[in-house]
């Protein structure tokens, strides 16, 4: 039987989950912003990172002939993004659920008409969000079901306005977090079959569909060589499906890291510091990493790293977090953006403004100043965004500046502003050096664990039950 | 933590000691004795007895009201009096507790001073906190010797004799005045043979880390041992009686092959060897303790042993100088030593000691300790290829002490220790 290896880093912000084979290869990545209960986060990572190494099993088994076929890359994308819509659904279900019930516990004599306007919303995004997850691959977006719901329903709320507003609103804040705290297990292999079923519809009916150049015209080719293949496609796949959702995936180790390692429920030798897992992450995808920057949700690593991938030393930011994540996330609550807008946002200034503030709070009213007196919103946020990596360039100079090839890791290296300034701040300072950045950059401490658990920790593991689903019910 | 601190002989001893001295400072007035503020780096212990002087060290009452927990509130009224934000926390600490009533470590009160002795220029705020001091004690006469710094790292003659000039011209002058007690050098130098004598023992005590396991945590208990040398009995028989029982004891524990106690007990594995640059935390200090011993780690050479005297590289009070060495004292504390200097002193002290690492505390209240603590670490690990850690707390304001930053990057340093002791057997 073959085995594997988690890794699980509980972040300030995400929690993410990563399963390595025993050649250190990724086969499956999970994540959730669920941050209430480290327990229910862990679990929750950790069976996305199962769902996605079935996927990936799925993958290897049609064989690489296959795999690399245009028909077949593109279903598997499309099936990935139903099936994380089928996931979804189950949650939406949950949370039109509590919302309900939340407006009805509200004491306003007018009730009666917020729950009527809060069912017409939810009828107008659910479809809404179906339409997106199909047809438009909002999966591929990496956006959490809070970022994907909220969006629209507040554009929906904002619309109403007046005296809907405070009350419609409060009862998603209320109704948000436990559903998202909410542990779901989906079997694998109905979901897969469900989805497999959507994708038969879309396919069929896109059979006769013209073209409507709304698209690059790479698409419509890809997609007409799915739109003539996808039968055979859909029973190679299905004819491996079952196979694939019944196999246990074995973890044979785990290595738990990140500031809540502590309170996972793993044996002491089970912890790492996450210092060492990113550094050991980023060292296994570039090996001639020798300095790791890592901006996560509440701290900013500078890292060095030898030959071997072990720390040799670090600097963290002490005291304050102004400059992580978390700080673009309240930046991104002041000009009413979502996270991920941010950085296109401020790559469309044409000045960086100067932002004083050294505080998160203080930014905030300073941000709100600036905007009053006429300052353009790109602009005020490539200045919060120079800002940060400014930060991040001091630590790195404290822990011994750039030494050969520099990798950035962390959530924060996903937002191209942030990039953009850390590259040209390196290359500013310490010259042209290589510079890795990765799609997985906010997987690294994760990977960085379950590297450790495949080294040097055996174990038993505390349970097994959440990992094995329960696919004979 | 609430739990009653194993206590070795040595330290019931040196209690008896402080109790002493506490006393007399209570009864000060009664005994007809002359009290004498000063700072421990560069502390003219020899010269304050020789005037038969109580000594005051108010940097030790501040870290011992942290000790007790009641640092934070001397601090806030400090601040509560104008005293910033910014302004070291041992002043602070001090200020507040004069403003309540100046009461010591033991429950006495501790006497007005009759003497601000400044006898070490390195740190400028010790010349703003006796300003301040000044201000409340109108009465009490301030002396101040100015120590050159060893810029180009070493003594000359030229300094010596300057700062000889000073002693003649201002001190003793002064300190004769106050004390109405003339200046007898033959004192002087009978005070300095047990100088002499207590520093061959405590150079010996601190060497003792070169064993395996180490009998002493050369910082957290190190700071203990200091203590005797440091606040005024340096030139008595009591403090070679105390270091020759310390020293007795340690012999023992080498002889059973035993690590060094902490407050829980002794130390059953010694994992980690290091070197620590920077003060300790006083006000969590057990709790930091803690964190090193709980992972088996012992601190083998501290620099902050080091600030009331240099005796590593053979410098011993010299009774036939006894002026001469006064001024060799006062220039050769650890914080007046350029920083090249220090990088060589805390090399030897990693190579001699075999340490596997080399942490730095840094000091949000103290620039005199923090200023280059950057650069000493990068040089260090170029140097030696030891890996380093960087922490930072404060001296006595509770407020920057984070538990869980500390622990969290402690642990990922001895992790990283740990990684790298596999590593090296692997390739081994």
């Amino acid at each position: 039987m073959n085995k594997y290896y988690l890794g699980i880093d509980l972040g300030s912000t995400t929690s993410k989950a990563v399963i390595i084979n025993e050649s250190d290869e990724i086969v499956g990545r999970g994540i959730t912003n669920t941050r209430a209960n480290y327990k229910v986060a862990a679990d929750i990572a950790r069976e996305e990172a199962i769902y996605d190494a079935r996927f990936t099993l799925l993958e290897q088994k049609i064989g690489k002939d296959n795999a690399i076929k245009t028909e077949f890359k593109f279903y598997m994308k499309d099936l990935r993004n139903v099936f994380q819509y089928g996931q979804f659904r189950r949650r939406m279900e949950s949370l039109e659920r509590l919302l309900n019930e939340t407006v009805s516990s509200f004491t306003y004599a007018s009730k009666d008409k917020f729950k009527t306007e809060l069912e017409r919303i939810i009828e107008k995004i659910r479809p809404q969000i179906r339409h997106e997850f199909i047809s438009e691959n909002l999966g591929s977006k990496n956006q959490f079901f809070r970022d994907i719901v909220s969006e629209r329903y507040n554009l929906e709320v904002e619309k109403l306005g007046g005296e809907y507003y405070e009350p419609l609103m409060l009862a998603f804040d209320k109704s948000i977090t436990p559903v998202e705290n909410e542990m779901v297990v989906y079997n694998f292999k109905e979901l897969v079959h469900e989805s497999m079923n959507i994708l038969d519809e879309k396919y069929r009916g896109l059979v006769d569909q013209q073209e409507d150049g709304s698209k690059e015209d790479w698409y419509y080719a890809e997609l007409n060589v799915v739109k003539n293949n996808y039968k055979t496609v859909e029973s190679t796949l299905r004819q491996h499906i079952d196979e694939i959702a019944d196999q246990d995936i074995n973890i044979a180790r785990m290595v738990g890291t990140g500031y809540g390692r502590a309170l996972l429920p793993f044996p002491e030798d089970c912890i790492k510091s996450e210092i060492l897992c990113h550094a050991f992450g980023a060292h296994a995808v570039f090996p001639n990493t020798r300095t790791v920057l890592d901006i996560g949700g509440q701290d900013t690593k500078a890292i060095q790293v030898d030959k071997h991938g072990l720390v040799t030393s670090f600097h963290m930011n002490d005291r304050c977090a102004a400059g992580c994540g978390r700080y673009l996330g309240y930046i991104a609550d002041e000009f009413g953006l979502s996270l991920n807008e941010l950085g296109p946002e401020a790559n469309k200034a044409t000045k960086e403004t100067t932002i004083c503030s050294t505080c998160t709070v203080f930014a905030g009213a300073e941000v709100k100043e600036l905007l009053h007196n006429g300052e353009e919103r790109p602009n005020i946020l490539a200045g919060l965004h120079k800002a940060i990596v400014q930060r991040a360039m001091s630590l790195i100079a404290r822990s011994g500046g750039v030494r050969n090839e520099f990798t950035f890791t962390g959530g924060v290296a996903r937002n191209e502003a942030v990039l953009k300034y850390v590259k040209k701040m390196v290359t500013d300072a310490y010259g042209e050096v290589t510079m890795n950045i990765h799609t997985d950059s906010i997987f690294m401490g994760a990977l960085g664990g379950a590297m450790f658990a495949r080294r040097n920790i055996e174990v038993d593991l505390p349970t097994t039950s959440t990992t094995k689903e329960k696919v004979e019910e | 933590m609430s739990q009653e601190a194993i206590k070795e002989r040595s330290m019931i001893l040196q209690k008896e000691m402080v109790e002493g001295l506490f006393n007399d400072l209570a009864n000060a007035k009664e005994l007809g004795k002359k009290v004498c503020y000063t700072f421990v780096p560069g502390n003219l212990s020899e010269l304050i007895r020789t005037f038969d002087l109580l000594p005051v060290y108010p940097e030790i009452n501040a870290l011992q009201s942290a000790m007790r927990k009641k640092s934070a509130g001397y601090i806030k009224e400090a601040e509560k009096n104008a005293h910033s934000e910014d302004v070291c926390t041992y002043v602070k600490c001090d200020v507040g507790m004069l403003m309540k009533g100046n009461i010591g470590p033991t429950g006495q009160k501790i006497p007005e001073p009759d003497i601000l002795l400044l006898s070490y220029t390195g740190c400028f705020t010790f010349m703003k906190w006796f300003e301040t001091l000044k201000r409340e004690y109108p009465n009490a006469k301030v002396i101040m010797i100015h120590t050159p710094y060893q810029e180009n790292a070493k003594m000359t003659p030229q300094m010596i004799e300057y700062m000889v000039k000073q002693f003649k011209e201002e001190v003793i002058p002064q300190m004769e005045a106050v004390s109405g007690i003339k200046y007898d050098e033959n004192k002087l130098k009978k005070i300095l043979e047990y100088s002499k004598e207590a520093e061959d023992w405590i150079t010996k005590i601190f060497d003792t880390t070169k064993h395996r396991p180490s009998p002493i945590d050369a910082y957290f208990a190190g700071v203990y041992y200091i203590g005797p040398i440091n606040i005024g009995f340096r030139g008595t028989p009591e403090a070679v009686e105390y270091y020759k029982e310390l020293y007795n004891e340690i012999q023992e524990r080498i002889k059973l092959g035993l690590g060094p106690i902490t407050p829980e007990g002794e130390m059953k594995e010694e994992k980690y060897r290091l070197v620590v640059e920077g003060p300790p935390n006083w006000t969590n200090f057990r709790e930091f303790w803690k964190i090193f011993y709980d992972m088996g780690a012992v601190i083998v050479a501290s620099s902050y042993t080091k600030v009331g005297g240099v005796y590593d590289l053979g410098w011993r009070h010299d009774p036939s100088r006894p002026l001469e060495t006064l001024s060799e004292y006062c220039m050769n504390c650890y914080t007046n030593l350029n920083i090249p200097q220090r990088i060589s002193l805390l090399t030897k002290c990693i190579e001699d000691y075999q340490a596997d690492g080399y942490i730095t505390n840094s000091i949000k209240s103290c620039n005199s300790f923090s200023a280059g603590q950057l650069a000493m670490m990068r040089e260090i690990e170029d140097k030696l290829e030891v890996p380093v850690g960087f922490i930072e707390s404060d001296l006595v304001d509770p407020r920057y002490f984070s538990y869980s930053n500390i622990k969290n990057r402690l642990e990922s340093y001895f992790q990283m220790l740990a990684q790298r002791k596999t590593m090296e057997k692997t390739e081994a």
